[in-house]
């Protein structure tokens, strides 16, 4: 599998999409669909992360990995798959931010992954507080580029603690990689330096409450 | 030594040989607001601000450089986004207004039309008849490589691409025009050199062989007609593996981040291209005055010799949160560490805190 999982890699950062998806069936003729994700496409993802934060792999090859990952899983698990994790209650923004990029790509690898969560867009702090709370969220994934968004976050944090949420808060963005520190000072319990990264949080985080 | 002006000893340096002291671009363009005691939108409303905030700055903390640059979302303005201005940090351009079908009859607008530029341009005027030839200022334009981000929004760029290249091709032309326009009239206004903004070329962004097919052959072009002297910069992205390819664009120098070592990217260099970095501005709003003194002696000793290095942020723009004793603090250990020959590397601990 470990030849499998190097070799559809490769297709990704190459963008050779035509061998990605022949790997990919493979791999379904041989197994279910969330065991192929599960094996291949979530494997692949992670390499690619990995690699994304050493330098060797560009933002430009993890979002179209990203992408090509999402829609070939999408033809196999499509949004209202059973199969799908919807656990726990998660949801992604772009908090007061107008630069979506990093957060298409971690709702790609997560969906690409089999999980399914709100996608808020675009939104300010007062609106992000009322949608947690009335989505009743147990994870808050929030993406910024921009530093005073990263500071923003703090407040959407005393704002939620203040109604008496305990949404668990993962953060991701350039000033969290050029600031190892902040993530802690603006009260989120943990950071992301690449997209695979949400995916692990998820996963670790499926087993209950903060 | 005596003493030389700014412009002086930026152009001794950019050309490769030890001036008086290393020059320090100090990057502020939100702290001019501060200065003036004026909310961000108020201030970028006019020249007059931009000048009056662009002339405190250089007279509290001595940069060896003007910087009238407004913000990013200018030029998109003139392409027709929305500018979203916000308290305490530089506007976002709003919602992309192109899609990649209005590529095919999308025509440039004049600059002489867009009243943000024109606004921009007489912040440079007004710069120039304060300071003539003594102190560099520096013009900005956004490559036509990384203009798409806003115009398009950063994935349908990013698909456009890999997906279209001859819409892609089309747009390069486009943005190619306009982008040359726009740093001509800020030359003609008195700029001393434009600073080439193109994070998109990094190998943050795309990869090396993508960027010889694609940003590489954009810069080449564009900067061929840009009748001045320019730096790029890459706003904080990766630069070392293309190093020697910017060099074959024309600048002259170019804006490095901290992600990566200074020392390493000056002899990659090896003399084609001045570096100016790399101090990290995010991490520079919590930085102690004695931490900020540390962080310019490493960037003197790994970088510093030989001239070839202006100090300056990473991203090409300081950010807001940066409290006025970290700048100064940056300012004093440029002028205590900074004096040529830097001779105190030699007995300078490289673990670096003595």
């Amino acid at each position: 599998m470990e030849y499998e999982i190097d070799r559809f890699r490769e297709a990704l950062e190459t963008l050779d999409r035509v061998q990605a998806d022949a790997i990919f069936f493979r791999a379904l003729d041989r197994s279910n669909p969330l065991l192929a994700i599960e094996r291949l496409v979530v494997p692949a993802l992670e390499q690619i992360g990995r690699a994304w934060q050493e330098g060797r792999v560009a933002l430009s090859q993890v979002y179209m990995a990203s992408r090509y990952s999402e829609d070939m899983v999408g033809r196999v698990l499509p949004p209202s798959d059973p199969d799908r994790k919807r656990q726990p209650r998660s949801a992604i923004a772009v908090l007061e931010d107008r630069h979506l990029l990093g957060k298409q790509i971690v709702h790609s690898v997560l969906r690409a992954s089999g999980f399914e969560l709100f996608d808020y867009g675009s939104i300010g702090r007062e609106e992000l507080v009322e949608r947690v709370l009335a989505d009743r969220l147990e994870v808050l994934l929030i993406s910024v580029l921009m530093l005073p968004s990263a500071l923003a976050v703090a407040e959407v944090r005393a704002r939620l603690t203040a109604r008496g949420c305990a949404v668990r808060i993962a953060v991701g963005g350039a000033p969290f990689l050029f600031d190892a520190g902040l993530w802690r000072e603006v009260g989120a319990d943990a950071m992301g330096r690449d997209a695979a990264a949400a995916v692990r949080l998820l996963e670790g985080w499926m087993g209950g409450p903060r | 030594m005596t003493p030389m002006t700014p412009m002086q000893r930026t152009l001794t340096a950019l050309g490769h040989q030890e001036p008086d002291q290393a020059p320090l671009f100090l990057l502020t363009t939100l702290h001019g607001a501060r200065e003036l005691g004026m909310p961000l939108q108020d201030y970028f409303s006019t020249a007059a601000n931009v000048v009056a905030g662009q002339l405190r700055l250089l007279e509290t903390y001595r940069s060896d450089c003007l910087y009238p640059f407004f913000h990013a979302a200018l030029e998109a303005e003139a392409w027709g986004c929305e500018v979203v201005f916000r308290p305490d940090g530089p506007p976002n351009a709003g919602a992309p207004v192109l899609k990649a079908a209005g590529i095919d009859t999308l025509r440039a607008p004049a600059v002489r039309d867009a009243p943000g530029l024109q606004r921009a341009l007489r912040a440079i005027a007004g710069l120039k008849a304060a300071v003539g030839a003594t102190v560099p200022i520096i013009g900005v334009v956004m490559s036509p490589f990384s203009l798409p981000v806003m115009q398009l929004g950063f994935d349908r760029y990013l698909d456009l691409i890999h997906d279209e290249p001859g819409r892609f091709e089309r747009l390069m032309g486009i943005n190619e025009a306009f982008a040359v326009e726009w740093a001509n009239a800020q030359l003609a206004a008195g700029a001393t050199a434009i600073c080439y903004f193109d994070p998109v070329a990094s190998g943050t962004i795309l990869p090396r062989e993508r960027y010889l097919r694609t940003g590489q052959p954009v810069a080449r072009r564009t900067l061929a007609r840009i009748q001045g002297p320019t730096a790029t910069h890459l706003a904080s992205g990766r630069g070392l593996d293309i190093l020697l390819d910017l060099a074959d664009t024309g600048t002259a120098a170019v804006g490095v981040s901290s992600l990566e070592d200074i020392g390493q990217l000056k002899r990659r260099a090896a003399g084609r291209l001045a570096l100016i970095g790399n101090l990290n501005g995010i991490e520079m709003r919590r930085w102690t005055p004695a931490q900020a003194e540390l962080e310019v002696k490493r960037i003197l000793a790994r970088a510093g010799r030989g001239g070839g290095l202006v100090v300056s942020d990473n991203h090409g723009e300081i950010p807001w949160q940066v409290p006025e004793e970290v700048l100064l603090a940056i300012r004093a250990a440029v002028d205590r560490w900074g004096r040529y020959p830097l001779d105190w590397i030699d007995g300078w601990d490289a673990g670096e805190g003595a």
